[in-house]
């Protein structure tokens, strides 16, 4: 099944998860603890994350834990991009709107 | 000349508000006239490809503010808002409502600052608050999709591609 990693963050608990995972790697279990949700449902989520490749496991010992893969979390960042440009393109025009009303200041 | 001053978004995860961050070369009073009269805001807000004009502007607590902005294929897109404070040269607090959105209620409270920095530039700070955190990432979504879609021409094409499928 095609996952979209923009889907995968629409989801606010997902995005819980993810913030919660970048300051330490997890096991599923310790995750599970700081949601109201069902172990069921979070591992749900996880398994989703995973598969957009937001989550990497790694086994360790009998336990498994899951970290951040950077290199993905790189790529959502660069959601805000579009709509920044959208901003800057409003402010060089306000640039150049602001230079004219500069001039016309000084010749007063 | 054109300052090579970068726009920054801060739009954390899981968070309702979002920090639209820019610095100009222009002295704060000057910063604020632009954000405040409509005559000059008209030549910088909105998409390139669209007109804006407003039908009321009253930058006052208290006082409304509605504009419209339209694409050459006479589509035409309402926003509107009150006015909460309008505090020269250093504040701006209203909110904003976009009139197209398929069901009421999703207003923006947005803190517009105006800083003075050294060398007569100004650092202006939009803080907009959402009423949930979907608010908020749809909002940049379709920012995002406005973005891709850069004018009328791309639209037609896209209208077109359907009716040959």
């Amino acid at each position: 099944m095609r996952r979209d990693v923009f889907q995968a963050i629409a989801d606010p608990k997902r995005r819980a998860i993810l913030t919660l995972i970048a300051l330490q790697a997890m096991t599923p279990n310790a995750l599970a603890d700081h949601f109201d949700s069902s172990r069921q449902a979070v591992s749900n989520h996880l398994k989703i994350l995973t598969e957009c490749q937001l989550l990497k496991q790694e086994q360790s010992g009998r336990e498994i834990f899951y970290q951040l893969n950077p290199k993905k979390m790189k790529e959502v960042g660069d959601w805000l991009e579009p709509f920044r440009n959208l901003w800057e393109d409003k402010f060089n025009r306000l640039d150049t709107v602001l230079e004219k009303l500069k001039k016309t200041k000084n010749g007063k | 000349m054109e300052s090579n001053h970068k726009t920054r978004i801060v739009a954390d995860a899981g968070k309702q508000e979002l920090f639209i961050i820019r610095e100009f070369n222009a002295p704060r009073d000057l910063v604020f006239k632009a954000f405040s009269d409509e005559h000059i805001l008209v030549q910088w807000v909105g998409p390139k490809e669209m007109n804006i004009r407003y039908e009321k502007f009253e930058p006052w607590a208290g006082g409304s503010y509605r504009y419209v902005q339209s694409l050459p294929n006479g589509m035409e897109f309402g926003f509107r808002g009150i006015c909460h404070e309008h505090t020269a040269p250093v504040r701006i607090i209203q909110t904003f409502e976009f009139e197209g959105l398929p069901e009421k209620g999703h207003v923006v409270l947005e803190t517009t600052r105006f800083e003075d920095l050294p060398g007569e530039r100004t650092k202006v700070t939009v803080q907009s608050v959402f009423q949930s955190v979907a608010d908020r990432d749809g909002l940049v979504q379709s920012g995002m999709e406005s973005g891709v879609v850069t004018s009328h021409q791309r639209l037609d094409a896209l209208i077109d591609k359907k009716m040959i499928n």
